[in-house]
């Protein structure tokens, strides 16, 4: 096996052994932390593929500041273990099946599409980072600018609705 | 068998290369560290009118090793109620990341004059193309070793000092990011040694070096002084010192560690220390480029005239040393500076190899001194103060600094 096959099974253990600790942990700060795992894990991905400017900005925007304000908020509300409740009667008996169900269609939509997922031509276009400025800012700037829009719609939602909180 | 070895040597030469400096930055760099701890408290006293640490070994010169036996045999209590596995997981991945930060510092520019194991042995341990990136991604993820401390150990004062470092933190890593980016629009590369030999050059008529602080098309002093008020309060050091401010919460995010896991947090703020230093050598003061025109020739026994007059200073101090300890450890000290400096002088390619380097870490010790400095000198500031200077003035300011920047490549360019 050669290295970067190697790096790749192990940067995609962690990242599904995050997803499922994720989920099974019982105290926030550890699902929070959890999540983190799953980030880097993928941005290691990213850098594998050669996109280098993408695996940075996953560190820094999810990784650092977005997850550091999740872990903000639980230290805040000082939030204490999940207790478990029983499961919905819908999540009892059709859960299971579902995810199996889904887990086959996504498996065998992998596998009938050889061409579709050997997309590194693609992605070695943008892992310059000045190409990937040419797209954002040229090719694909009014999908971008209204992108850019919509975040600042929600800003101005978050601000609000706080706003409206303290008067 | 032999020739199975030199194969395998061969094969593998980057990887045994890689690991040996990686092994040997880090024995440097914590060595270092624990002498930035001496000569902090020397400064400090000093500034203070005291003497500092002078009974452990010749001028307190022992006083680091002293320190570093005491993190290892004290004991290590571990407080009822803590979160095991984030109590001991926080020391562990602020030490990591902080060193890990080090890895893309480009300590001088050429490779060593010889080859080992066929490869070219540059003073780097990683030289990739988004060398400032992964600095910040690193740093990004910091936040997280002393948040998850002051949370994880199940006690008020730490709490508040966690909750205090990660705003902290995130509120100033806006204006520290946004600070370099008009160094990246001159020197047009993410790569670290890429912006140094964008800042090769002179100006004023040779006079002055073309570091961005001063030159380029729009002088980077603001986006300087914006970056490191920024790294200041970014690395938790006074007067940003906040969420370890001992008067109001004890110790802070620590108070609950003891013994080596105390001491991990410490060294890896001053690894910190030692890489933000090295950051703003890099982006803003040209790294290892010489202040000197190329052909001042003479500039090069720099380092032999300072090492030399230091030496025989310490040799002429330590005979008349007052401890029988300190007159046999300090001349010998002091004949090993001045033979070093002789050395430099006998033999001229070695001097030429260092040159970058000394500059490079004259550099990075001038702003570890005005860390200190800052620190002996400037109150702290209250909570409100710290937050009203992040967001209301170094972030606008770093906002403009990049705009202006940009306009004026802009027009140059047209």
């Amino acid at each position: 096996m050669s290295a970067p096959l190697i790096i790749f099974f192990v940067l995609a253990a962690l990242a599904v052994l995050g997803a499922l600790s994720l989920i099974f942990q019982k105290h926030p700060i550890h699902s929070a932390l959890s999540l983190i795992v799953v980030m880097v894990a993928l941005a290691g991905l990213y850098l594998l593929m050669g996109a280098e400017f993408v695996a940075a900005v996953q560190i820094i925007v999810y990784g650092g500041a977005i997850m550091v304000l999740f872990i903000f908020v639980i230290m805040l509300l000082n939030a204490g273990e999940e207790e478990r409740t029983d499961f919905s009667k819908l999540a009892k008996f059709a859960g299971l099946p579902l995810a199996v169900a889904l887990t086959g269609v996504i498996a065998a939509a992998i596998a009938h599409s050889h061409e579709a997922v050997t997309g590194a031509p693609a992605v070695a276009t943008v892992s310059d980072t000045g190409k990937l400025s040419n797209m954002l800012f040229q090719d694909f700037v009014y999908p971008f600018e209204l992108t850019s829009f919509l975040i600042l719609v929600a800003i101005l939602g978050a601000i609000v609705l706080a706003q409206r909180e303290k008067n | 068998m032999i020739d199975s070895l030199l194969h395998f040597l061969n094969e593998y030469g980057f990887w045994i290369i890689t690991i040996v400096k990686i092994a040997l930055l880090v024995f440097i760099v914590l060595t270092v560290n624990a002498y930035l701890t001496w000569f902090e408290r020397k400064v400090v006293a000093h500034i203070q009118s005291r003497w500092g640490p002078h009974r452990v070994g010749p001028h307190g010169l022992l006083q680091p090793a002293a320190d570093g036996l005491k993190f290892l045999f004290k004991e290590d209590p571990t407080p009822n109620g803590v979160d095991k596995f984030v109590y001991y997981l926080a020391p562990l991945l602020a030490l990591a990341l902080s060193l890990t930060s080090l890895a893309v510092i480009p300590f001088g520019p050429d490779p060593l004059p010889f080859k080992v194991l066929g490869q070219e042995v540059y003073l780097w341990i990683a030289n990739p193309n988004i060398g400032l990136l992964i600095l910040f991604s690193v740093t990004a993820l910091s936040v997280y070793g002393i948040a998850l401390a002051g949370w994880a150990s199940n006690s008020k004062y730490p709490l508040m000092g966690g909750l205090r470092s990660s705003a902290q933190m995130i509120s100033y890593e806006l204006a520290l990011t946004m600070s370099v980016v008009g160094v990246l629009l001159m020197a047009n590369s993410f790569s670290l040694p890429e912006i140094i030999r964008a800042q090769d050059g002179r100006m004023a008529w040779g006079l002055l070096p073309a570091w961005n602080v001063i030159a380029g098309p729009f002088p980077q002093i603001i986006g300087f002084i914006c970056f490191f008020i920024a790294a200041i309060a970014e690395t938790n050091r006074a007067p940003f010192d906040l969420p370890e401010a001992e008067s109001e919460l004890v110790a802070g995010f620590h108070t609950e560690y003891a013994s080596f896991k105390f001491a991990m947090f410490f060294i890896a703020e001053y690894t910190a220390m030692i890489t933000v230093s090295c950051l703003a050598t890099i982006m803003f003061f040209g790294g290892w480029l010489s202040p000197f025109p190329a052909s001042w020739t003479f500039v090069h026994y720099l380092p032999s005239l300072l090492l030399i007059p230091s030496g025989l200073w310490v040799i002429y101090d330590g005979i008349k040393y007052e401890t029988i300890f300190g007159r046999i450890i300090l001349p010998g000290v002091g004949t090993a500076i001045t033979a070093i400096g002789l050395a430099l002088i006998l033999f001229p390619g070695v001097n030429l190899f260092i040159q970058p380097i000394f500059w490079f870490l004259a550099k990075v010790f001038l702003f570890l001194f005005f860390y200190v400095w800052a620190r002996g000198t400037l109150p702290r500031l209250r909570y409100d103060q710290l937050m009203n200077l992040g967001w209301k003035l170094l972030l606008p300011i770093s906002i403009a600094n990049v705009i202006f920047t940009a306009t004026v490549i802009l027009w140059r360019t047209r």
